[in-house]
């Protein structure tokens, strides 16, 4: 049986709560380097201005922001490297 | 006519190679920032922002100038400070007084040593790194970190006296370098 919602596999969990600006960008930046293009880096974040701030990084690096999720001030993004 | 339509399709096949060619160029972004103050509060943004733009596969600079030089200076970087003194928004050493720090209490000595405490202090509960940190990363990260040659002459700084990250040049250089930038700042 198909399962409704299919979950995203990450190759890759970086874990920046707790981290202010600009550092969760600059850890993504070196953890997506170390991916092969196609896999997908989950990053988990408390820096509001990270909301912002993944699009923008995504969108700048040529790497995909495949889905992102807000909850209880936990954000959490999933990146394909481009 | 046959050898006519040759022509132009070298020519459309020229035509892509040097669109794809002009937008490959225009495609790199570039950071040129001037850091002319040599206070903590004055250095964190030039290296936050430099750092960014660097994980954003942008090349970026910092030309260090004036006071700024403090920071690729081998017997300052790691010294560098905030002053309470001038600074109306200078909080209260106690974060539970509601107040500002009053200019006369500003004014008495040690001040600037409790203000850059508390500042570290912010920096390190906020997990941020610290200048010396924030160098090496932009180092490796390609940042150029530039010392204005005008101000080592005025300020009598030796090339042996700054941190062997730095490059040493002129205005000319820096221009040229921030000619061809996409977002230029001083700060």
């Amino acid at each position: 049986m198909p399962q409704q919602t299919q979950e995203l596999q990450e190759n890759k969990v970086l874990d920046s709560r707790g981290l202010l600006c600009p550092m969760p960008v600059i850890q993504a930046s070196n953890a997506v380097r170390a991916l092969a293009t196609g896999q997908v880096l989950k990053i988990l974040a408390t820096d509001p201005g990270s909301k912002a701030d993944f699009p923008a990084w995504a969108e700048a690096t040529g790497n995909k922001l495949l889905k992102h999720e807000a909850k209880d001030g936990l954000f959490t993004y999933w990146i394909q490297k481009g | 006519m046959v050898e006519a339509l040759e022509t132009l399709s070298l020519d459309l096949e020229e035509f892509k190679r040097l669109h794809a060619e002009a937008h490959k160029e225009t495609a790199t972004k570039r950071l040129a920032i001037v850091a002319s103050k040599g206070s903590l509060d004055m250095v964190y943004p030039a290296l936050i922002l430099s750092t960014t733009a660097a994980s954003m596969g942008w090349e970026t600079a910092i030309f260090f100038t004036f006071y700024g030089l403090d920071v690729l200076h081998k017997g300052r970087y790691k010294g560098l400070k905030v002053a309470p003194l001038g600074n109306p928004a200078a909080p209260a050493p106690f974060p539970a007084l509601p107040i500002k720090v009053p200019t006369i209490i500003a004014a008495i000595p040690g001040m600037t040593a409790v203000a850059t405490l508390i500042m570290k202090r912010w920096m390190k509960n906020a997990s941020l790194p610290t200048v010396e940190q924030f160098l090496d990363m932009s180092h490796e990260m390609g940042v150029k970190l530039i010392a204005c040659s005008t101000t080592m002459g005025v300020m009598k700084i030796k090339e042996e006296d700054l941190l062997p990250v730095a490059e040493i040049q002129g205005a000319a250089a820096f221009l040229h370098y921030a000619s061809k930038a996409t977002v230029t700042l001083f700060i």
